[in-house]
């Protein structure tokens, strides 16, 4: 195993924790005193029932559970529904809700910054297969070292139920208005284009979700989630490849994923052949159950088989589709200071008046 | 051959260190580094010059010029017309001897028989057979090729009286780790010089006497100084997608970045560049790494400010410091775009929909690239906002003589309004969009600070002072009007003009940037017609109140831009209030620097349209 590159500040490192104010007497604390209500954002606009809402409640419970410290957080997204979510878990965490489709670019940016702190980036389908497409790709081919999840729910939600380019071709929404596209694949686009974890998740399993989700937190370089996330307002037919109905019905696991934080001393031991463990930069570790088929993530062209012989038949591949733990993230490959940029002054960064007169002198 | 000598029957120019010579050559022929070997010998010599390059949007075949102004009253503007050329280009050669004034000479390659069309009887023909020797000379079919220009560079050497050791001294600089160049490189300059000795009578009338006008000045680009002042400045992140005429900033903040920005200890980098996929994204990486905490800048031009638009508006509504630099090409669309103007004011300075309003910088030579560009990221992280900075292809991609690049070791960055987690401590309720001083500008944390404190949510939709969506058309009202008053408070931070000593009671003239070129020879010239003018030299925007008191304090100011609409003078409108009468555009947008016959032209003849109907104010 490779050594982290960058140590994360932990709580010990950090003098300004301060125990929350107010609790209740058995709400119970995290490692680093913090409740569940600790995590949580602002209050919901979303519509009653929205998939959107179960996949905040995920990234509360998976960021409590694993004791993160909210303001090590970064939070970014686009513009639609699913752009919505950040506002509405860890407000102790800064967040940025930038322009259409280009949440990429912004988070590229704020990680060059600033490679200490964690990156949740949260898209939709419209703002990451369409008018985003190119950056999705973009920040794919350049490792950024973050967790990027697709709130997937095949539909454009904010101007009332117009298809996406997720959306599965016959697919109908509540207009009956039926796509004659085949769909992007997310999930797929980001193995091929060299994503270094790539999973596909179903806002209402959060036993699936939660693990998969602090398993992407803990991996070092890109990690992508496609949640399949159902608009309960416009797309939440029958008829809906979106809605939960469908997705309860086909979502089939390649394979499940428990995630072990690195605190606990990983004892339980798993017969051979049946389970995997996979250790993570961070020390904690992800344990593979396979779920009767022959699957492995570590293998692109397997993964690649799976998800698209599945989607053949009607089925949905979810879990943890594809993981490769030994590629470098940007700032690997750029080489810069171990200390983040952003927190280099004057005496790091201005080479002064004697550089200068120098390089005057190549001019005269 | 001789008989194509016809010096003895036209009059030759007689000039010494006042005149144009212009290099017609084919693009991708190597004329570039020979071409710039003989503008930086003239400025060893001492002697002001100002090289332009006028080159298609091309690799390879298409026609490049190369003209150099050589004048030692220090005029360094474009002049119009051409006392020498060296025409190597056939596929122009008509309009290049066509273009020479009477009396100028032309050298041209004299391997093939000139046609007879092309013979002029009142210029002088300089006939070097560059291929023959060449061929002669050289074995290496690439050396034939690119030693004709090197060649007549030597010829020139003798023809103009220029310091030979200079050139040699030249090339051994330009070759210095490639020392096998250096020889071939020196015969062939030899080669040039003795060909013109023994065959014409050296030097011209038209020629070169050392001077000492140059002392302590540097010759350098605007976009070179513009990296290095990026470097000096603290940037830390550049993110860019190649575009001509922006991308050398990028090379050169690279170039220095490699030198100057390795750590140490660990031979790590203290900075990071992207080549993103677009301008979009481009953008959009500055601004995420401006959010967090860092310096960061984009460089592009027209049609990258274009598709800059909207993320303009998010950084200007939500607050983020960024640095863009703004090489103007001619637009619009794909436009002209290697050749120079003025025309992106209007669309940089309310850049993105709705209500919004940037900071333009605009420096006129390279020392106040490298000045502005140190301090935009200043004056950014001050005023949380986007500053562009306007420079121009002629201003970036031309070397210019100017004064060395200066950096004060006592500076210090001014990272504007940010509280550390200490200061979070002592404030009870933290605000991002509070105005607590009352100057409009609010402060800012970075993501990570604190565990409880500081936190907030950036967003381009409507907030209050809390950064808390609000549709509330009062509060968001008040965010607005906080940002005008931002606007106002920043203009304490940018340059103010520079104005001449006043000599008029009437007349002035208002200019930016590349335009300053002209400007001295326009007014030393008016001056001997008796026309006193006084000047301002407009280098940033919003106005300070000073550029509204200059048009008080004249009846009638021309206001000389490089753009068809008068950008310049509509920004005075809308800012100043300026009223019509009071202003006269000059304009200049064929995509070449304006002249400073143009300038004076252009006044004198609104003088007499004035004087004809009394209105003058002269």
């Amino acid at each position: 195993m490779q050594a982290e590159k960058y140590p994360r500040k932990t709580a010990a490192t950090m003098s300004y924790i301060n125990k929350p104010k107010f609790k209740h007497p058995q709400m119970q604390t995290n490692d680093i005193g913090l409740t569940r209500r600790d995590y949580e954002g602002t209050l919901t606009t979303l519509c009653g029932g929205c998939g959107h809402d179960s996949i905040s409640a995920a990234i509360i419970q998976a960021a409590a559970e694993m004791s993160l410290e909210p303001h090590r957080v970064a939070k970014i997204s686009g513009i639609g529904c699913s752009s919505k979510i950040p506002s509405y878990f860890l407000s102790k965490a800064h967040g940025f809700n930038s322009v259409h489709g280009r949440m990429p670019s912004v988070a590229t940016g704020a990680n060059i910054a600033n490679k200490e702190l964690y990156y949740v980036g949260v898209s939709g389908d419209g703002d990451s297969a369409s008018i985003g497409l190119g950056q999705f790709c973009h920040i794919v081919r350049r490792r950024i070292n973050m967790l990027y999840i697709v709130a997937n729910n095949g539909t454009y939600g904010l101007t009332k139920g117009q298809l996406s380019a997720t959306a599965d071709l016959g697919s109908r929404t509540k207009s009956g208005e039926e796509s004659q596209f085949d769909n992007i694949d997310m999930a797929t686009l980001a193995i091929e284009l060299g994503a270094s974890f790539v999973a596909r998740s179903f806002s209402g399993d959060k036993k699936q979700l939660i693990p998969l989700l602090q398993a992407g937190l803990s991996h070092k370089g890109f990690a992508f989630i496609d949640v399949i996330s159902p608009c309960v307002t416009f797309n939440n037919t029958d008829f809906s490849t979106h809605g939960y109905k469908n997705t309860w019905e086909n979502h089939i696991a390649l394979s499940e994923v428990d995630f072990v934080p690195m605190r606990e001393e990983i004892t339980t031991s798993y017969a051979a052949g049946k389970e995997k463990e996979i250790t993570l930069h961070d020390g904690s570790a992800i344990h593979l159950h396979k779920t009767g088929n022959d699957y492995d993530p570590t293998d692109k062209e397997n993964a690649m088989h799976h998800i698209n012989a599945h989607k053949k038949q009607g089925k949905i591949a979810t879990g943890l589709l594809y993981i490769n733990q030994s590629t470098a993230d940007l700032h690997e490959l750029q080489d810069t200071v171990d200390r983040p940029l952003n927190s280099l002054g004057d005496q790091e960064l201005c080479p002064g008046s004697k550089a200068l007169n120098d390089i005057n002198n190549t001019f005269r | 051959m001789s008989e194509l000598i016809q010096s003895s029957k036209v009059t030759a120019l007689t000039r010494v260190n006042d005149f144009v010579v212009k290099f017609a050559n084919v693009n991708g022929s190597g004329s570039a580094s020979a071409n710039g070997m003989f503008a930086k010998a003239v400025f060893r010599m001492g002697i002001p010059i100002s090289p332009h390059n006028i080159f298609p949007s091309n690799i390879q075949g298409l026609p490049t010029w190369f003209e150099v102004r050589i004048n030692e009253q220090g005029y360094l503007g474009r002049r119009e017309g051409v006392d020498l050329i060296v025409a190597m280009n056939e596929q122009t050669i008509a309009k290049d001897i066509a273009s020479v004034v009477p009396g100028g000479y032309v050298l041209y390659d004299s391997s093939k028989v000139l046609a007879n069309e092309l013979l002029r009887d009142d210029v002088n023909y300089l006939p070097i057979p560059l291929k023959d020797i060449c061929l002669e000379e050289f074995e290496k079919p690439a050396q034939r090729q690119l030693f004709k220009n090197i060649v007549y560079v030597g010829a020139l050497s003798a023809f103009l009286n220029i310091d030979f050791k200079v050139l040699t001294g030249l090339v051994s600089e330009q070759f210095r780790g490639k020392e096998k160049l250096i020889l071939p490189n020196i015969h062939a300059l030899e080669l040039g010089y003795q060909y013109a000795s023994d065959n014409f009578e050296c030097p011209l009338n038209l020629r070169l006497e050392k001077s000492e006008k140059n002392k302590g000045k540097i010759l350098m680009d605007g976009n070179t100084a513009t990296g290095l002042g990026c470097v000096y400045g603290g940037a830390t992140v550049a993110a860019w997608y190649p575009l001509t005429p922006s991308t050398s900033v990028v090379d050169s903040f690279a170039k220095y970045c490699k030198r100057l920005r390795i750590d140490a200890g660990t031979g790590k980098k203290k900075y990071s560049i992207v080549q993103a996929e677009d301008e979009l994204a481009a953008i959009g990486i500055a601004i995420g790494a401006g959010w967090n905490g860092a310096r960061a800048f984009t460089a592009t031009s027209g049609p990258g400010i274009s598709l800059m638009q909207e993320f303009l508006g998010l950084a200007y509504f939500s607050e983020v410091p960024i640095v863009l630099f703004n090489i103007q090409r001619v637009g619009p669309s794909t436009g002209m775009p290697t050749r120079s103007q003025q025309g992106d004011l209007l669309c940089c300075a309310y850049a993105s929909h709705g209500d919004t309003k940037h900071v333009l910088l605009f420096p006129a030579n390279p020392s106040e690239c490298f000045d502005y560009a140190a301090s935009a990221f200043d004056i950014a992280e001050r005023i949380q906002s986007p500053v562009i900075v306007m420079s121009d292809l002629e201003l970036g991609m031309n070397e210019q003589i100017c004064d060395p690049l200066n950096w004060d070791d006592k500076s210090r960055y001014d990272r504007g309004k940010v509280l550390n987690a200490e200061q979070l401590e002592g404030i009870e309720k933290y605000g991002r969009y509070l105005d607590s001083d009352g100057d409009g500008i609010p402060y800012r944390t970075y993501p990570g600070t604190h565990p409880n404190k500081g936190s907030y949510f950036t967003r381009g939709s409507s907030h209050d002072s809390y950064a808390a969506y609000t549709e509330d058309g009062t509060v968001y009202a008040e965010v607005m009007d906080r940002l005008t008053l931002k606007m106002k408070t920043a203009v304490n931070y940018l340059p103010e003009p520079e104005f001449s000593e006043t000599i008029s009671n009437n007349l002035g003239l208002a200019f930016i940037g590349t335009t300053t070129s002209a400007i001295n020879e326009v007014l030393d010239s008016l001056a001997k017609k008796g026309i006193a003018l006084d000047t301002m030299r407009i280098r940033a925007f919003p106005f300070h109140d000073s550029v509204t008191e200059f048009f008080d304090a004249h009846e009638l100011v021309y206001v000389i831009e490089q753009n068809r609409d008068a950008q310049l003078k509509s920004l005075l409108k809308i800012e100043c209030n300026i009223h019509e009468e009071k202003m006269h555009s000059i304009l200049s947008y064929d995509g070449a620097l304006i002249t400073a016959l143009h300038i004076e032209k252009s006044i004198i003849d609104s003088m007499q349209v004035m004087d004809a109907s009394g209105e003058v104010p002269a």
